[in-house]
C-alpha cells in the first residue's frame, strides 16, 4: 500500500519550481550546488536558497558529449549538458555556483562550466586521516563565506549560521528517520517512493515547510504499518543499494530491483542516508564554521582516499536495516566508485557473507534487458518464498 | 508429476518435459518471434509425448525471451536455471560456464544447485556464440565445424576483444596468408580467454560443468581447460541444461 502523501511529492518537483520563481521575484538569491560536501548553511545564512544542480537525467548527455568525451561519467555530463542548453529552471535561477574539487570530472568540467555563471570551487582535501586536513578545510569554508558575501551582496553572520545549522539539522533528523520505517519487516515504504521524498529536500524553497511535510509521511506511515501493510509480501528480499547518488530520472536499477521482486530498503549513496547521519555539532561555544567543516568533512565519498567511513557505514546499515543483499550501483566512467567497489564486495563477502553485486551502467535505456536478468537472478538468489 | 521446462534463447529454444524421473527434449530454432517459438516447442513437445496442457502441473519460463510467454505459471532466469540444470546433468558441479548466442555467464552454485555468485558479459558480443558465428561466416564456414577445421592448429593472436573490429582483423589475417586452421584456433581462443578471466574473478570451481551450444565446440573446451589450467566437463546434450533446470524447478514448486 502506497501512502497517499506520495501524490504530493510527485508534483512537487513541479510546485518547486513555481515557488522558485516566486521567491526570485522577490528578489531572493539562488546558489547552486553541485555536491553533497557543499555547505548549505553557508547559502541559508547569507539568505539566499540552496538547490541542487546534480544532474540526473538522460535527456542533456548527447549536448554534452559535443564538448566532453563521451567517456565520461554520466552525471557529469548530465550536470553539465543541462547548463549549457539552459533546459534546467533551476540552474537558470542560480544566482551562484558552489561546486568541490571532488572527482577529476567533475572539477575539470567546472573549469568550462564557470564561464558561464559565476562560481566558487571548494578544495577538499584528499583524505581525512591528516593532521591538516580540516584546517585546511575551515579555510575552504572561510573563503567560501567570502566568496558568497560578496556575490549575493549579503552579509553571513553567526546567528544566521546558528539559525541555519539548527534548520538543517532538523532536516537531516526528519530524513533520518523517514529512512528508518524501513527497518521494519516488510518495509512500509518503496524505495522509489523513498527516494521521491528524499530527493524532494535538494529542491525545496522552504526548508520548514519541506519538514513538515516529510513529518506528516512518517505519521501516515507509522498508521499503515501498524495496521501491518506494507507494498512488499513478507519474506520480500530487503536490499541496500549504494555507490553513486542516484535521483529522479536515474533510478532505472533502484526500479529494476523493486520490478524484479527486491525491495529497497535503504539508499546509502548521497541522495540518501550518507549525508543524513552525521548532524552539525550545535555547541554554542562552537565556532559555527569550525562545527560545519567538520560535519561535512565526515561524509564518506569515494573521493577520499582512504575511505573507510563507507565500509563503516555499510557495515552498521546492513545490521540495522536487516538487509538481506547489497546492490553496488557504480556509474559508467566513474573510477572511484568502480575501483572501491572491490573494496566494498571484499567487506560484503568476507564479514557479512551477503549476496553482492555491482552493476555498472548510465542514465540511458539501452542496457535494460541485460540489467534485467542480472538483477531477477540476484534476487532469486535470495528469494525466501 | 508431469512439468515442463521452456528455454527462449537468442538462437534456439528448448523445451524438457519432465514426467517422474524421466525427460525428454526438443530443440527448434528461434527465429524472429521468441513468443511464437515458446508456444510451438511446447505445443510440439506436449504432441510427441501425447499430452494436453492441462496435464502439465507446472510450466518454468527462462531465456531472454521467458517474459513474453503467456502460458508459463513462473518466469526464473537462465542464471538460476543452468545453474539447476548443470547440476542435474553433472554430478558434483560447483562452477558452471555456459556460453549461449549471445551471452555468456559463469555461475558458482552450491550443494543444491543454487546459485552463490554470477558473472555475466555485458551488452558486447565478444565471448559469446555470436562472435563464432560472425567469425564462421567471414571464413566461409559452418558454425558447428569450426572445432574440426581448427583441431590441432597453433592459434594465431586476435587481439580484438570487440566482434566488428575482430571481423575486419580476421580479413587482413586472411589477406596476409594466415591459414584459416590457425585463425579460427585464435577465435576458439578468443572466445575462451574472454570467459576464463570471468570465471577467474569469481574464483575457483573443483567440478566445472560446460553447458550452452559453444559447449559442444571442443576447440573453445580445450582451451577454456588450458587458460584455467583444470578440466572442463561438458554436460551431455549441453544446450538442454537451461530447459532442464526449469522443468526441475517448476517440480519444486509444484512441491510446495
Ligand atoms: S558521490 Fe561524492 S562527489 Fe558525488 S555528490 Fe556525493 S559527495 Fe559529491
Ligand atoms: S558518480 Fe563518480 S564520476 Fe560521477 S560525479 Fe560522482 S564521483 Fe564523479
Amino acid at each position: 500500500m502506497r501512502p497517499s502523501m506520495m501524490k504530493i511529492f510527485d508534483n512537487l518537483r513541479d510546485q518547486n519550481i513555481l515557488d522558485l520563481e516566486h521567491a526570485k521575484r522577490d528578489n531572493k538569491k539562488v546558489v547552486g550546488m553541485y555536491c553533497a560536501y557543499s555547505p548549505q548553511e553557508l547559502a541559508l545564512a547569507a539568505g539566499a536558497i540552496p538547490v541542487s544542480l546534480c544532474g540526473t537525467k538522460n535527456e542533456p548527455v548527447a549536448a554534452a558529449e559535443k564538448v566532453l568525451p563521451r567517456n565520461l561519467c554520466p552525471l557529469i555530463k548530465s550536470s553539465f549538458g543541462f547548463a549549457i542548453t539552459d533546459t534546467c529552471p533551476y540552474f537558470r535561477f542560480s544566482d551562484f555556483l558552489v561546486a568541490d574539487t571532488t572527482c577529476d570530472g567533475k572539477k575539470k568540467m567546472f573549469e568550462i562550466l564557470s564561464s558561464i555563471k559565476p562560481m566558487h570551487v571548494l578544495h577538499l582535501p584528499q583524505g581525512t586521516d591528516r593532521p591538516g586536513a580540516l584546517g585546511w578545510w575551515l579555510e575552504e569554508i572561510r573563503v567560501l563565506k567570502d566568496k558568497l558575501e560578496e556575490n549575493l551582496g549579503a552579509t553571513i553572520d553567526e546567528d544566521g549560521l546558528r539559525a541555519a545549522i539548527k534548520l538543517t539539522n532538523r532536516e537531516r533528523q526528519v530524513m533520518r528517520k523517514l529512512h528508518e520505517m524501513n527497518r521494519l519487516d516488510p518495509a512500509p515504504l518503496s524505495g522509489v517512493d523513498l527516494l521521491t521524498a528524499t530527493w524532494l529536500r535538494s529542491f525545496s524553497v522552504d526548508k520548514a515547510e519541506g519538514i513538515e511535510l516529510v513529518e506528516q509521511l512518517i505519521e501516515e506511515i507509522q498508521e499503515i504499518a501498524e495496521k501491518g501493510l506494507s507494498p512488499f509480501r513478507p519474506g520480500t528480499p530487503r536490499i541496500l543499494l549504494t555507490g553513486c547518488p542516484v535521483g529522479s530520472g536515474s533510478e532505472k536499477v533502484l526500479k529494476l530491483v523493486e520490478e524484479c521482486g527486491g525491495s529497497v530498503v535503504c539508499l546509502e549513496n548521497c541522495s540518501g542516508i550518507k549525508t543524513q547521519v552525521y548532524l552539525i555539532d550545535e555547541d554554542e561555544s562552537k565556532d559555527p564554521l569550525e562545527a560545519i567543516a567538520e560535519r561535512y568533512l565526515q561524509i564518506p565519498c569515494s573521493c577520499m582516499s582512504p575511505n573507510p567511513g563507507r565500509l563503516e557505514l555499510i557495515s552498521k546499515l546492513i545490521d540495522e536495516y536487516r538487509v538481506d543483499g547489497v546492490v553496488d550501483l557504480t556509474w559508467q566512467a566513474c573510477h572511484t566508485y568502480n575501483v572501491e567497489a572491490e573494496l566494498v564486495r571484499q567487506l560484503i563477502k568476507d564479514k557479512f557473507g551477503l549476496p553482492y553485486i555491482q552493476l555498472e551502467t548510465d542514465y540511458s535505456t539501452s542496457d535494460v534487458e541485460q540489467l534485467k536478468t542480472r538483477v531477477a537472478a540476484f534476487i532469486e538468489m535470495m528469494d525466501r518464498s | 508429476m508431469i512439468t515442463v521446462g521452456i528455454d527462449v534463447g537468442s538462437i534456439t529454444t528448448k523445451a524438457v518435459l519432465l514426467n517422474g524421473t524421466t525427460w525428454q527434449s526438443l530443440l527448434l530454432p528461434t527465429g524472429c518471434s521468441p513468443r511464437d517459438a515458446g508456444k510451438s516447442v511446447f505445443e510440439q513437445i506436449l504432441d510427441r509425448a501425447s499430452l494436453s496442457p492441462a496435464d502439465v502441473d507446472c510450466v518454468v519460463g527462462t531465456g531472454y525471451g521467458r517474459i513474453s510467454l503467456p502460458f508459463i505459471d513462473k518466469a526464473i532466469t537462465e542464471i538460476t536455471c543452468h545453474a539447476r540444470g548443470a547440476l542435474h546433468l553433472v554430478n558434483g558441479t560447483d562452477m558452471v560456464i555456459d556460453i549461449g548466442g549471445q551471452d555468456s555467464k559463469v555461475i558458482m552454485i552450491d550443494e543444491q544447485g543454487r546459485v552463490i555468485n554470477f558473472a555475466m558479459n555485458d551488452k558486447c558480443a565478444a565471448g559469446t556464440g555470436r562472435f563464432l558465428q560472425v567469425m564462421a561466416a567471414v571464413l566461409g564456414a559452418d558454425v558447428s565445424d569450426l572445432a574440426d577445421l581448427a583441431r590441432g592448429a597453433e592459434p594465431v593472436q586476435i587481439s580484438s576483444m570487440c566482434t566488428v573490429f575482430a571481423e575486419s582483423e580476421v580479413v587482413s589475417l586472411l589477406a596476409q596468408g594466415v591459414s584459416k586452421e590457425r585463425i579460427i584456433s585464435g577465435i576458439h581462443r578468443s572466445v575462451a580467454g574472454r570467459v576464463a578471466s570471468m570465471a577467474g574473478r569469481l574464483g575457483r570451481g573443483r567440478r566445472i560443468t560446460f553447458t550452452g551450444g559453444v559447449a559442444r565446440n571442443g576447440g573453445v573446451r580445450e582451451f577454456l581447460a588450458r587458460e584455467l589450467g583444470q578440466e572442463v566437463t561438458v554436460a551431455p546434450e549441453p544446450q538442454m541444461a537451461g530447459a532442464i533446470g526449469a522443468a526441475l524447478l517448476a517440480r519444486d514448486r509444484c512441491k510446495h
